[in-house]
């Protein structure tokens, strides 16, 4: 079968994969995003309570491989009388993951913001929730956002791994392309490409403009 | 069926996941050498003055970054047997694993190199040192403890995705505990002891990583001891 032919044929099957990969992706950014900006700023609490909490949160997720921890969240937590579907799951397992290794760039961009500003607050007499919002929080993002980049992209490739609790995403229908054709060189290799096109020119472009949009709102 | 952490059958396991254990940090160790010295290819494919072989170079490093490990194992493993390549799933592995972590390798040589300073060179020039003397004896020195926390933190990395492995059926850690669930219908306790184990492996591990680098960031007189 020639090459042209395959993608008549399966090309449709690989996008669909590709919209449900595209939708993991949102997803679990988003749940990235919001958890490492919490446990972020709760890794700086001078609490020790909660500061003890998030680090044994980051700890835990950094410590143990994403697919044992998207495994547990499908396959074992069930056991405790709470079956998730395979897509929540799958979105679940990414975005608690991630948001441990944002966290800590949060947490690296909170400190990386000159100490001037956060004496300038204290100066005017900002309350401590309104120090954070309005001073600190909006100075960290061009701090924060091209190692959040490089996570985002790791992101998108990390989502290839809900396909083995049984998302129907990309890989998960190359895969099944391939149990059936046997034509392994070109469902894989179409799959790496679509998600090389998705990362290069899509991804990356998008997380760039973000970063020129964020530089511009602190005046840089 | 028995709700609960059932401990016996945790005990029951235990020596085989144990052994698992250890096929996992063979496979993390062999990969990490593979990719160590793929590294090193990518890292002189980036240096060598041709345009041409820079360029190229480039394009398969980032290609191989931005698709996920997962896909490149399978691809791996089901294409080359069809050019009459016939692999073990193992020599598979650890040729993904080795070209994936490379390309990230090369990237933690090329910023120790370019972290020597351009006054080194210009010094070794000066003195007539020939190009292998400087490297050998002026630039590498100076370089290697600059990548060693960037290296470190690969090899914890490159054991946390071991796991991978067994989707192509290497007998590592993640496909026994895999094996002997589906076996006795019981996931709670072979993946639960996964986790604690690429925890108590992990962590200490990323500690040694972060100490390095503080014991790098010392010696190298960026920060007061």
């Amino acid at each position: 079968m020639s090459y042209f032919a395959f993608l008549t044929e399966h090309g449709p099957t690989l996008l669909l994969g590709t919209v449900t990969t595209i939708k993991v992706l949102v997803c679990s950014a988003i749940l990235y995003v919001i958890i490492s900006m919490i446990f972020g700023l709760m890794r700086l609490s001078k609490n020790p309570a909660i500061q003890g909490i998030a680090t044994v949160y980051i700890e835990f997720f950094r410590g143990t491989s994403l697919l044992v921890q998207l495994f547990w969240v499908y396959y074992v937590l069930p056991f405790f009388g709470l079956s998730l579907e395979a897509f929540v799951a799958g979105v679940v397992a990414l975005g608690m993951n991630f948001g441990a290794y944002g966290a800590e760039i949060v947490r690296a961009g909170i400190l990386a913001v000159p100490k001037g500003q956060w004496e300038a607050a204290h100066a005017l007499n900002f309350s401590p929730t309104k120090r954070i919002k309005r001073i600190i929080i909006p100075q960290i993002f061009p701090i924060i956002l091209p190692p959040a980049a490089n996570l985002t992209v790791e992101l998108l490739k990390a989502t290839a791994l809900v396909a083995l609790v049984t998302v129907v995403d990309l890989t998960f229908e190359a895969k099944q392309i391939n149990s059936i054709t046997w034509l392994s060189a070109q469902c894989f290799g179409t799959a790496l490409l679509i998600y090389y096109i998705m990362a290069r020119f899509a991804l990356v472009p998008f997380l760039r403009w973000l970063e020129v949009v964020a530089a511009r709102k602190v005046g840089r | 069926m028995e709700m609960g952490f059932r401990w016996d059958f945790a005990y029951e396991i235990l020596p085989q996941m144990l052994w698992a254990t250890l096929n996992t940090i063979i496979a993390a160790g062999v990969g990490y050498a593979i990719a160590l010295v793929v590294g090193l290819f990518f890292l002189l494919g980036q240096r060598t003055p041709s345009k041409i072989v820079n360029v190229i170079n480039r394009e398969i490093v980032e290609f191989i970054r931005s698709t996920p490990l997962l896909i490149q194992l399978f691809f791996v493993y089901f294409v080359l047997p069809q050019f009459g390549i016939k692999l073990s799933a193992w020599l598979c592995g650890m040729i993904t694993i080795g070209l994936h972590f490379g390309t990230y390798l090369s990237e933690v040589y090329r910023g120790a190199l370019e972290g020597v300073s351009k006054t080194q060179w210009e010094a070794c020039r000066a003195l007539n040192f020939s190009t292998v003397y400087t490297y050998r004896r002026i630039v590498l020195p100076q370089a290697f403890p600059i990548a060693i926390p960037g290296m470190g933190n690969y090899l914890v990395g490159i054991f946390k995705d071991t796991p991978l492995l067994s989707t192509i059926g290497v007998a590592e850690l993640f496909h026994a505990a895999t094996a002997v669930g589906g076996y006795n219908y019981r996931y709670l306790e072979p993946y639960t002891m996964v986790g604690i184990i690429f925890l108590t492996l992990s962590i200490p591990a990323a500690m040694w990583v972060r100490n390095l680098e503080k014991r790098v960031n010392v010696a190298q007189g960026k920060v007061k001891q």
